[in-house]
């Protein structure tokens, strides 16, 4: 009964969530992917419009930078990198981490003791200092810095799932596969990976947003692109400056980070819920 | 061998309430919890005396822990709503209080105060990093408002009254440092502190092994006595209601179907669901004199009216003619537990211990034994779950050790494992549907997707399920219909030999009933062999051939069903038969024969345990000596 009833509000709340997440990621994306079409030449700098106030000028909608650069232009083509950092970062990461974990939490022994060593270097290391050598060594560009990331942040995926493997390992329904005689991989993939997949697709959630802002530190270090290329990461850096003359600058960009996370998160959520049969996980 | 300490029982006489017979201290009225819209619990109305018992029996689901949490107003905190009824309740410094209506603020002083509860789960229910005295002592301050070290001699007091040898000692102990049934009567010290007029056990005994069992309710008998309290008692047992109660109130399905003294329900039930339910129980001793397990026919509830199912048939299936399918020699099986500093074992769990025995085609062995007796460990063993220190098993006369990797993986489908806990050994994410045809693909049984799915059409009915319920979730079905399915995916690579590692312990007498059925018909069908864990000797009568009964990793006794269970030979047999509750209110047990607990099977590297030689008594019965 009481199942019921949290299963029958949760449909309700998840078809708003995952109405109102798919309408604004897709909507993001799709202005994004459609940016060059829509503002062609809009980098371009007019210093006879610096630091104009956003709904004052037609033609620049939602203000200019101190360089007379149009916001919303930058905003919306700046979110080409951003999001490529965003999702591809964070994707790799996942991957690599995901595997490394169900790898170590499972077999234990050996396997165990390699990863998690390797993790304990990866988390010693500061990552300004891992940047700067990686830079150093391999140079910039937007390929390395996606890499950097995943190097950096793999380890947190693995760890939370080789916690989850752990635990799950010697729940009953995992060694009645086994008792079966079902395959080590099937075990893996098809047993041990759904059950552990809910805290990991809210850290995805949360990393998106914490890479887009990692890459303007990095571009600031010389690891991104030219740091002439709009990403909101950048413009949230340049209008720290101008924070208490000219808002707009920095606000902007912030906001359409805040609403690709806000859009994620929904996702995330349904997703979540939607890969648990019993619903949980929704209380 | 046993280790029986004496124990000093002194009485605690300073507190005792004067005798107030005859007027009930709590009665709840007409009483309706509904959650959500949906009435759990309808019109319940029943009275509680001073100084008496009332059981409130009921299987999963009938609303009975949903009455117990509704007299202490925790039914709310998980929505509980109230649309009718009232709980009186006699108190010292209110009055007569309606307790569904005071306010919060006054429930909360009548909780442990007047009112204490304990629950099912002493070793949830104790904080790990506290000691024991720490949290007698803090309900103690908290509502006597006493000093110190008063509280710490009261406490003292409390811990002698539920009769813990060295109760001084035990103040500084932790939880993790007693075991199951000491932790439990530290709850009861505790709930008893404030010298409560109404304790409400709610299934208090339900995670103990029989003997401790035993041991706790004579406690609470005694206690009840001393402090002239009344004690609501919930529980599914019927053995259990027929050894501590004065009053019976059967609950089904969220209404009360009959209410009476003891000896009235359990000799004259009116209702058919009491028949039903008293007819299921298994009780021990009902086939004295029978070579052969045997199947009876079951009374179930349909529309109201009870309904005999099954036929009586004799369980002749045990083939001792050819070689044996399963075969154990000298089987040791050992987990390290503390490490020393370069990381050498210092301490062993000796779980298995030189155990041999043999399983027949056709045959049910039953492992008998209480937790930490190794019976689990055994059954792990032979499935490849656990691996063996030393010692060898054979299947189909071939041993273990000599096995090809690919003969291992199909001893893996000749040999299937059903574990206590249905919903847990079930994949939460995957349909059932997806759970039966498991085997049949991982080895693959059967070719082609369409004459899978009518495989598992075929098992869903032959357990008694139907071809719909493929596509639904665990969660999505009861206890009993859940360990059909595990019995279906069983099944579902046509094993020979299933281990039943207490497969029973977790469902309602009335559908274990059935479930022993089905497994005996399942025998008969296909001539499958089982290894049946258990610690329930009633159940045991009922479904085996052989019983093997263990203690402390060693097989005890080995025989004949009959042999076994009616000239029981070595003293832990006896003490585990003395201390299985009967359901039957007029036979009156002495428990004092039931002290002491069963030692730890931890030991240090170098002590090793002494091995006990088997000496055969009568043709195939064997007893340990010492």
């Amino acid at each position: 009964m009481l199942f019921n009833r949290f299963s029958s509000n949760l449909s309700n709340y998840k078809s708003l969530e995952f109405i109102l997440g798919f309408l604004l990621t897709g909507s993001i994306c799709l202005l994004v992917l459609l940016s060059d079409f829509i503002f062609q030449g809009g980098d371009k700098i007019n210093l006879s419009a610096r630091l104009l106030e956003p709904f004052s000028n037609p033609d620049y909608l939602l203000g200019t930078d101190p360089l007379g650069r149009d916001i919303m232009a930058r905003v919306i083509s700046g979110g080409k990198i951003s999001l490529q950092v965003g999702f591809l970062s964070v994707a790799g990461a996942v991957v690599l981490g995901v595997i490394m974990g169900l790898i170590s939490g499972y077999y234990r022994g050996f396997w165990d003791v390699i990863v998690m060593r390797f993790a304990d270097v990866q988390l010693a290391m500061p990552f300004i200092l891992l940047a700067i050598t990686f830079i150093a060594i391999i140079g910039g560009g937007l390929t390395n810095m996606i890499i950097l990331l995943i190097i950096s942040q793999w380890v947190q995926y693995a760890r939370l799932v080789r916690g989850s493997v752990l635990s799950l390992r010697d729940r009953e329904f995992i060694q009645s596969a086994e008792a079966i005689g079902v395959s080590h991989l099937n075990i893996l993939f098809r047993h041990l990976l759904p059950n552990l997949i809910g805290p990991v697709i809210v850290l995805m959630t949360l990393n998106v947003a914490n890479n887009i802002l990692l890459e303007s530190s990095l571009t600031f270090l010389g690891l991104g692109v030219d740091p002439l290329t709009p990403s909101w990461g950048g413009m949230l850096a340049d209008g720290r400056t101008y924070i208490q003359t000219a808002w707009w600058v920095s606000v902007f960009p912030g906001l359409a980070i805040l609403l690709t996370v806000l859009g994620l998160n929904l996702l995330g959520d349904w997703l979540r819920d939607s890969l648990d049969p019993t619903g949980r996980t929704s209380k | 061998m046993l280790n029986t300490s004496q124990q000093s029982h002194q009485g605690y006489k300073e507190h005792i309430v004067p005798e107030t017979a005859n007027t009930p201290i709590l009665s709840v009225d007409n009483l309706s919890v509904e959650f959500d819209g949906h009435r759990v619990i309808e019109d319940l109305s029943f009275t509680v005396e001073a100084g008496k018992t009332l059981a409130i029996v009921g299987e999963s689901g009938s609303g009975k822990s949903v009455t117990s949490q509704s007299i202490m107003r925790l039914a709310e905190g998980v929505g509980a709503h109230y649309p009718s009824g009232h709980i009186w309740f006699e108190s010292e410094s209110f009055g007569t209080i309606d307790l569904l209506k005071a306010p919060l603020s006054t429930i909360r002083k009548v909780r442990g105060k007047d009112i204490a509860m304990i629950f099912q789960e002493p070793m949830t229910s104790l904080n790990p990093v506290y000691t024991i005295g720490d949290q007698i002592c803090e309900s103690l301050t908290l509502h006597k408002q006493i000093s110190q070290d008063a509280a710490r001699k009261e406490a003292v007091e409390l811990l002698k009254m539920v009769r813990l040898p060295d109760a001084s000692e035990m103040l500084d102990r932790y939880p993790h440092q007693l075991s199951g049934g000491m932790r439990q009567r530290v709850m009861i010290a505790m709930a008893l502190a404030c010298r409560p007029k109404i304790l409400i056990a709610d299934e208090p005994t339900t995670a103990l092994d029989v003997t401790i069992q035993a041991q706790i309710l004579a406690i609470l008998k005694e206690l009840q006595k001393e402090l002239n309290m009344a004690v609501i008692f919930i529980t599914h047992d019927m053995g259990v209601v027929a050894e501590v109660a004065d009053d019976v109130v059967v609950m089904w399905q969220g209404k009360k179907v009959e209410q009476g003294p003891v000896t009235t329900i359990f000799t004259e039930s009116k209702h058919p669901y009491t028949q039903a339910l008293l007819s299921a129980v298994p009780k021990l001793g009902t086939m004295e004199g029978q070579p052969y397990p045997k199947r009876f026919p079951i009374t179930v509830v349909e529309n109201n009216e009870p309904t005999v199912v099954g036929e009586e048939c004799i369980q002749n299936t045990a083939d001792y003619e050819s070689e044996p399918l399963l075969s154990v020699r000298n089987l040791v099986t050992r987990f390290d537990t503390k490490k020393n500093f370069f990381g050498k074992a210092t301490h062993r769990v000796h779980a298995v211990e030189q155990v041999s025995f043999d399983i027949f085609k056709g045959e049910t062995l039953a492992l008998v034994g209480e937790s930490g007796s190794g019976k689990s460990t055994i059954g792990r063993t032979i499935q490849q779950l656990q691996k063996a220190t030393s010692g060898d098993i054979s299947f189909n006369g071939k041993s273990f050790d000599k096995l090809s990797k690919s003969e291992r993986k199909k001893l893996r489908q000749e040999i299937q494992y059903i574990f206590q806990d249905p919903l847990a050994s079930l994949d939460p994410r995957k349909t059932i549907g997806f759970s039966i045809a498991e085997p049949i693909r991982t080895h693959n049984l059967i070719q082609g997707e369409g004459n899978i799915q009518k495989r598992v059409t075929e098992l869903l009915e032959r357990v008694g399920l139907t071809k719909d319920h493929a596509n639904r979730y665990p969660h999505q079905f009861s206890g009993g219909q859940r360990q059909r399915i595990c019995i279906a995916r069983a099944l579902a690579s046509n094993p020979k030999l299933i281990i039943a590692d207490e497969a029973l312990s977790a469902l309602d007498v009335s559908i274990q009933a059935q479930i022993i059925n089905l497994f005996m018909e399942l025998q008969e069908e296909h001539g499958i062999s089982y290894l049946f864990i258990s610690h329930d000797m009633a159940v045991v009568e009922k479904m085996s051939h052989r019983v093997a009964v263990l203690y402390l990793g060693q097989v005890a006794e080995l025989g004949s069903r009959q042999q076994v269970l009616e000239t029981p030979s070595h003293p832990y047999t006896k003490r585990l038969l003395s201390a299985v509750p009967v359901a039957d209110p007029f036979v009156q047990r002495d428990f004092s024969k039931i002290e002491g607990e069963i030692p730890s099977p931890v030991r240090m590297v170098g002590d090793e345990p002494m091995i006990l030689t088997q000496q055969e008594i009568a043709p195939g019965h064997f007893i340990a000596q010492s």
